[in-house]
């Protein structure tokens, strides 16, 4: 540590800390404040005017504005379920095998399957929107190819289908990432413990479940969090692949996008930054009941496995 | 290591799981590219096959090259992610220098206030980040854009460089203390040289969302000037969504310098990744 020099105020402090604080105060902190402060302000008469709740009870009462966001949550809930089955499930399950010792080819394996994570939403959300087009042929033609053609559908454009298939592609892409977590956490497993496993006879599938699940389950909770923080807040994949109306009929609408349009307005809808500022603040709501839940719900738990 | 001598039957379905998975990974890639080097008929008649000496086809790359700006669109990216990386590296380590080495009244504090945006996204502040660059005229400025990029990514560099800091020996400062180095002196040459490896780590973390991000250059800076490469191709895309020789060109350019940045620090990024850098 520092020998404190008595000699009055130390200005070092100062300025280490200055350009930092100044510059996540100016452009982070104050417009999260100021944007749920507008979230109680609407426009009347070309003057900001100070009305209180009314902009959430529109929100939530008025039918075609509460039809939008319940529809968007219900959607965004979907999409993060979807999410937690099946892109962590093979997250970890990939970085089982990948921990695996004397495994080869094991970081060849680990730098391929992490390419998707890299490309920007606007790549993946229109490569498999060709791939997946009836136009083009390529999923209708390897799926004859095993003789399952009837199982083809235009996925992206069937209200049933489209959030479904997104969420899917959207998995395709991160499943990267709980990879990496999860393989990083099984390395760090002491040997000791798996070895005192085998000689109990705990070897192969049942040492997963029974040591090494256990012992990943923190890891396996940050990513929850990381996945629900992403997805409440995910925007691109839509926008690139289906536009801001979030189509077909509004079937792909998350928070994200349901925001953007109302805040930024489309066709022949004007902009309204008030209801979009509210349903920020919604956001911020949603967010932040998750991360709570997790930090004084799911992480006291888990702390009780580490060593 | 463990001692357990795997059946040759694990290992194969290893791999086998492991190879189909890879092949998922990158079948899409792998289309987009072969299938940007063919003829239009040749993309639709037989589009798994390899482009050869008669359907190969440069049509697609020359109409990106004439109609949409990719150089400039390039350079803005590349000005917008090396701009917020500099500040993100310079600022995060300085403020994690400051609360890593030195006892003040509201240090913890300090900490605490500056790992908030970890958990919360820059995006829910949108509304009034745009209000705010109107105000100040820095709409459609890549300033605007640095701005943003930069506050996104400080908190989680503060948190990675402040443990590594901790790491750092006191034995080292104190005798460059008794040298009669200035506090400054002693983080710009002393200090930092030595957080190399968490500084590429951080660096190679905001990296790509920066260079992705689509979400405030189409509100913050959506004039044809400053958009970026992921604005860029999104709209070049949109505009020549029926001619399919050139929207292929687009993605794949638009591939090839995230490949690039990959293939270049894809060991840094894993390393940082693995070495448990994001606990």
């Amino acid at each position: 540590m520092a020998t404190p020099s008595k000699s009055g105020f130390k200005w070092h402090i100062v300025v280490f800390l200055a350009p930092a604080v100044i510059v996540y105060t100016a452009v982070m902190i104050y417009p999260l404040f100021a944007t749920l402060r507008l979230s109680f302000y609407s426009e009347v008469e070309q003057e900001r005017i100070w009305v209180g709740l009314q902009n959430f009870a529109t929100l939530f009462g008025d039918a075609i504005w509460s039809e939008q966001f319940w529809n968007a949550l219900g959607n965004n809930a979907w999409f993060f379920l979807i999410h937690m089955l099946v892109q962590n499930p093979i997250g970890i399950a990939l970085a089982a095998i990948l921990s695996s010792p004397k495994l080869r080819f094991s970081a060849f394996y680990r730098s391929a399957i992490f390419i998707p994570t890299i490309l920007s939403f606007v790549i993946v959300g229109f490569a498999w929107k060709l791939i997946l087009s009836p136009i083009w042929g390529i999923a209708p033609d390897m799926l004859d190819a095993i003789g399952l053609k009837f199982l083809y559908q235009p996925w992206l454009g069937k209200e049933e289908y489209a959030l479904t298939t997104l969420s899917l592609v959207s998995v395709w892409q991160f499943v990267g990432i709980p990879m990496m977590l999860i393989y990083a956490a099984l390395l760090s497993i002491p040997d000791e413990i798996l070895e005192a496993g085998e000689c109990d006879g705990i070897t192969g599938l049942s040492a997963f479940f029974k040591i090494k699940l256990p012992l990943i389950l923190p890891s396996i909770g940050i990513i929850s969090v990381l996945t629900f923080v992403a997805n409440f807040n995910a925007f691109d994949l839509i926008y690139a692949a289906q536009g801001a109306l979030a189509g077909p009929d509004f079937s792909t609408d998350i928070l994200g996008t349901f925001m953007y349009r109302t805040f930024f307005g489309f066709q022949l809808q004007l902009g309204d930054p008030h209801m979009g500022s509210t349903i920020a603040s919604a956001m911020f709501g949603i967010i932040l009941i998750g991360v709570c839940i997790y930090l004084f719900g799911i992480q006291r738990r888990l702390r009780n496995y580490q060593f | 290591m463990s001692s357990t001598r795997r059946t040759s039957g694990t290992t194969i379905a290893a791999h086998a799981i492991l190879i189909t998975y890879t092949l998922i990974a990158l079948f899409p890639v792998f289309v987009i590219l072969i299938n940007s080097f063919k003829s239009r008929k040749a993309i639709f008649r037989e589009p798994l096959a390899l482009p050869n000496a008669e359907t190969f086809s440069m049509i697609g790359y020359e109409t990106v090259f004439n109609q949409g700006d990719f150089f400039q669109y390039f350079q803005n990216s590349m000005i917008v992610t090396v701009v917020s990386l500099t500040l993100i590296l310079l600022f995060g380590a300085m403020a994690a220098f400051a609360l890593a080495e030195y006892r003040f009244k509201g240090n913890t504090l300090m900490g605490l206030y500056l790992a908030l945006g970890i958990m919360i996204p820059i995006r829910i502040g949108t509304v009034a980040i745009l209000e705010m660059m109107v105000s100040t005229g820095l709409v459609n400025t890549l300033t605007a854009l640095i701005l943003v990029y930069t506050a996104q990514g400080l908190p989680l560099a503060v948190f990675i460089l402040s443990e590594f800091m901790k790491g750092v020996s006191d034995d080292l400062k104190n005798a460059g203390r008794i040298d009669g180095l200035s506090e400054y002196k002693i983080f710009f040459r002393l200090v930092l040289p030595l957080v190399r490896p968490a500084m590429a780590t951080v660096a190679v973390f905001n990296m790509i969302p920066i260079w992705n991000d689509l979400w405030f250059p189409l509100i913050l800076a959506p004039a044809e000037e400053v958009k970026t490469l992921t604005l860029g191709s999104q709209v070049f895309i949109g505009q020549f969504v029926t001619d399919w020789n050139a929207v292929l060109s687009a993605l794949s350019m638009a591939i090839l310098p995230v490949m690039i940045l990959y293939v270049i620090f894809s060991r840094q990024l894993i390393r940082g990744i693995t070495s448990g850098a994001v606990k």
